[in-house]
């Protein structure tokens, strides 16, 4: 337990850190919000700086860090100055359809990639293997903006899919099952172009565990005993060379989530990606310190949740054996 | 296996040769508008006319009719080789007008269509590749010289310098760039000159990502500094900058060499990415991702397939330094362990 408990309290140091780094980059900021009302001749320079002192933008960077954790305390997070609402129920509201989306792709992405990881080890060498291989590391390659432009202009082509929020206008008169319907035929498209750019990577990492976890004596003897090969792969072998791959988990919930951001904006998925970026235009600072603070958030999260797993799957994490080390 | 390495280099060089070279192989100027031929498709090469064959290819000049553009066959323009064209400067420096190929006026030679301002792709990939390139090689410069400074250092002092480094690249690796990229690039200005754009961009990318390199090099310098050499030259009285210059860094120049060739295309996807969303090189210098934003609308995505050229050279250049990381990966670092 105490494993978890050094993880959780490593975790919390993390995220403080991430908010400091955060608040020392608006520091180095040269300009803010206010300045493109500067430029308008209407608003006169005292509405400005009353604006900007009941903002709290005119105090020292140590009160307006300290107004901030204040508020955070009180699950705010900051006031976005172009919403004109405070932050944390604006992030939600979006941060829910980058959730799905992202979970999904990373169901989907296990789905895919453990099966050919697997296959492909056990057949190493042959055909199957080689296209993998290849298919693998040319999808890795290639930048996921590429992916992304050019599935959605194949799809926008020949109309394969329909593309662009999350439900159509009319979605007011569908049933609960239609809409249903109607969101995962939109979401389709966005989770297939993240899932090809993740597993790709799931899928070498584990090939590459299962090839070695192959040659070890275990396995040979396991062979001897007459273990049928589904038995031995799945189960001997996988949960062995799982744990790489487990803890690599944190890592691609990094890609899939900076993916998703890519693919809401290319997609025009209404998820965190579409607002960060529009405050990154508008230089809604709170906002964008609050959208980099989830994605932390998130990622802490998921790296828990690998933390777990690997617990559940590597005794030597249980009984303390790679402490003693 | 000298075949393959051959032929990877001799891609290496072309890439960056025709990319460096822009200007020359570039048939127009990558500013130059057309109002009259805006998303034309590209300039189909004949050899093939009316009478007879040619050796040497020539074109017609589009001309817009009522359902889009058709080829006016009334005059055929030839193709010359080193010919001259418009004024550009080579390499930024020399004044010149000799250009690799290209067409007489009127007629124009656009290999790969034009964009929505008439200008021509073709030259505007090249040029666009000059930025996006440099942009890549400059970051990746920039995060490798800081990851192995922070690296070395942290991996040859040891105790609290080395936790408190390593506890800063976790607090940087434990964010998606994509999410912290934006967020940097949130809190500097939005308008500038493009040459300060691209400084700015190159310096935001680089110095996100030299926490990966740092953490690599650190492991490598971990093990090398309790090398019996190491040990000797210290011995003797060598300095720790002496003994960081001469004995551990040549250790770690296997692993930086391929760091480099992975970095490179990821950094010039993180450019491409952010010109894509506005935030980068702004218009009128090109860039492979300002290039692609204009595919943001549907129905340019639709129709002028040709505009995606930037994501095809995007593609090849991202493959070619792909299969130089995975050859330098087994050449150097297998050796070396």
């Amino acid at each position: 337990m105490s494993y978890l408990g050094r993880r959780l309290i490593r975790a919390a140091f993390l995220l403080v850190g991430v908010s400091i780094l955060c608040f020392l980059f608006t520091e180095m900021a040269p300009g803010s919000f206010f300045d493109e009302m500067r430029l308008n001749p209407q608003i006169s320079p005292e509405t400005i700086s009353s604006l900007r002192s009941r903002y709290g933008l005119d105090q020292s960077l140590v009160v307006r860090y300290g107004r901030w954790l204040r508020s955070a305390l009180h699950a705010d997070f900051g006031y976005s100055i172009a919403y004109n609402a405070p932050v944390a129920p604006l992030l939600w509201s979006r941060a829910k359809n980058t959730l799905l989306l992202a979970t999904t792709g990373m169901l989907l992405t296990w789905l895919v990639s453990i099966p050919l990881g697997v296959w492909a080890a056990a057949r190493s060498g042959r055909m199957l293997d080689k296209s993998v291989r290849v298919a693998s590391s040319l999808l890795v390659s290639i930048p996921e903006v590429v992916i992304a432009v050019a599935l959605l202009a194949i799809v926008v082509r020949w109309r394969v899919l329909p593309v662009g929020g999350m439900t159509s206008m009319d979605d007011e008169g569908l049933s609960q099952w239609a809409r249903l319907q109607e969101i995962a035929s939109r979401m389709l498209l966005p989770t297939i172009i993240l899932t090809l750019g993740e597993s790709a990577i799931i899928v070498r990492h584990l090939r590459a565990s299962v090839l070695e976890v192959l040659d070890t004596p275990f396995v040979q003897a396991a062979r001897g005993l007459g273990i049928g090969r589904m038995r031995l792969l799945f189960r001997h072998v996988l949960p062995v060379a799982a744990s790489p791959a487990i803890s690599l988990l944190g890592f691609s919930l990094a890609g899939l989530l900076s993916g998703s951001l890519l693919v809401e904006v290319i997609c025009g998925w209404p998820g965190l990606g579409p607002l960060i970026l529009d405050a990154t235009l508008s230089r809604d600072f709170y906002l964008v310190i609050g959208g980099i603070m989830l994605s932390a958030l998130f990622m802490v999260g998921g790296n828990l949740v690998a933390d777990i797993m690997l617990l559940a799957c590597d005794p030597r994490i249980r009984t303390g054996a790679l402490d003693a080390r | 296996m000298r075949a393959k390495t051959a032929s990877l280099i001799v891609a290496l060089v072309g890439l960056h040769l025709t990319l460096l070279l822009a200007g020359f192989v570039a048939p127009c100027d990558p500013g130059a508008q057309d109002r009259d031929l805006p998303y034309a498709p590209p300039t189909r090469l004949h050899f093939v006319d009316a009478s007879s064959w040619h050796l040497r290819p020539f074109v017609y000049r589009w001309s817009a009719g009522p359902d889009g553009y058709f080829e006016n066959k009334r005059q055929s323009f030839p193709v010359h080789f080193l010919t001259g064209g418009p004024a550009y400067k080579l390499l930024g420096i020399f004044e010149a007008k000799w250009h690799l190929f290209g067409v007489d006026e009127p007629a124009r030679i656009a290999l790969l269509g034009t964009d929505g301002f008439g200008r021509d792709e073709f030259s505007r990939v090249l040029s666009g590749g000059q930025i996006s390139v440099a942009a890549g090689i400059a970051a990746t410069l920039l995060a490798l010289l800081a990851g192995s400074i922070f690296g070395i250092v942290a991996g040859y002092y040891g105790r609290l310098t080395d936790e408190s480094l390593m506890g800063a690249t976790e607090l940087f690796l434990s964010l998606p760039w994509l999410y912290f990229l934006l967020g940097v690039r949130a809190f500097l200005p939005l308008h500038l000159s493009p040459a300060r754009t691209f400084l700015l961009l190159t310096c935001v990318i680089g110095l996100i990502g030299w926490a990966r390199p740092a953490r690599l090099v650190r492991g490598i310098v971990l093990s090398a500094r309790s090398r019996n050499y190491v040990l000797a030259a210290r011995s003797f009285g060598g300095s720790d900058v002496y003994l960081m210059w001469r004995h551990i860094l040549p250790e770690v120049l296997g692993l930086l060499l391929t760091q480099a060739a992975l970095l490179v295309p990821r950094y010039i996807a993180a450019e491409v990415t952010l010109s894509f969303f506005g935030l980068g090189v702004n218009e009128p210098v090109a860039s492979w991702g300002n290039m692609l934003s204009t595919l943001q609308q549907y129905s340019v995505l639709v129709s002028y397939a040709w505009l995606l050229a930037p994501a095809a050279a995007l593609v090849v250049t991202s493959v070619i330094y792909s299969i130089l990381a995975d050859t330098l990966h087994s050449r150097l670092e297998f050796r070396s362990t």
